[in-house]
């Protein structure tokens, strides 16, 4: 008897360069990438917040943080992040109501999407800098 | 009529729904906030945090923190789950992500209510 298990070589396809996303799927991605980046900067977000609301003299350090560009860049990307998890957020829970299911629709949704988050982006970062 | 016995923890459908009721709360309070900070006089210290020393204000934004807290929760749990295969490395960081999510919400508390 022989001890060699042969395993059957099935077929994998995660070269992640070449897979080409539809739209739906890229707006999932980029909901999944938008959360986790939020998480990640929660300290951040929160000790901005502190600051803020602590004193006349810690709102002072606040605005001195956030005028640096380094910070007005990271700040500007959580922006981002937040509208598309907001608009992504929207759109997900109308799939979930059964509405805009069908692939155009779909598309289309995804598309406003993208489109959306990132015109509010630009409106919003412009007004507050 | 199907008679099925459902096993598990049953945890799945009560967070599926615990993470859209969060995610509504939140939609709605961002649009309020969204509307309240635009319509601040000037963005000085006395007009910001007169926001939100007002009472339901507070409420509310304590609300939002603690709707945030628990939707990154089942999202970061979930992402951890599909890339993260083995059990003691998922474990540690399953109880980092939880640590880290309950001081914020002591941390948030703070901020509020220092006010």
């Amino acid at each position: 008897m022989s001890e060699v298990t042969v395993r059957k070589q099935r077929p994998k396809h995660l070269a992640i360069h070449e897979i080409r996303l539809p739209l739906p799927g890229i707006v999932s991605i980029l909901h999944r990438v938008s959360g986790a980046g939020l998480f990640l900067l929660l300290p951040f977000l929160l000790f901005l917040f502190g600051r803020s609301l602590g004193s006349p003299e810690t709102f002072a350090t606040f605005e001195a943080v956030v005028s640096h560009p380094l910070a007005k860049l990271v700040l500007l990307g959580l922006l981002w992040a937040y509208l598309h998890h907001f608009c992504a957020g929207i759109r997900f829970l109308l799939l979930d109501l059964h509405q805009g299911l069908d692939l155009p629709s779909a598309r289309n949704s995804a598309r406003i999407v993208l489109v959306v988050s990132l015109a509010l982006t630009v409106i919003i970062g412009v007004k507050l800098w | 009529m199907v008679n099925r016995h459902v096993v598990g923890a049953h945890y799945g459908l009560r967070d599926w729904i615990a993470q859209r009721a969060t995610a509504l709360f939140m939609a709605i309070y961002t649009v309020v906030f969204g509307i309240c900070a635009l319509t601040l006089p000037e963005l000085s210290y006395e007009a910001w945090s007169g926001l939100f020393s007002n009472g339901l204000m507070k409420f509310a934004t304590f609300l939002f923190f603690l709707s945030l807290f628990f939707h990154a929760w089942i999202g970061i749990r979930d992402i951890w789950m599909d890339y993260v295969k083995p059990t003691g490395l998922r474990l540690v960081l399953h109880l980092i992500t939880i640590f880290l999510l309950v001081g914020y919400a002591g941390w948030a508390a703070q901020i509020l209510w220092r006010l």
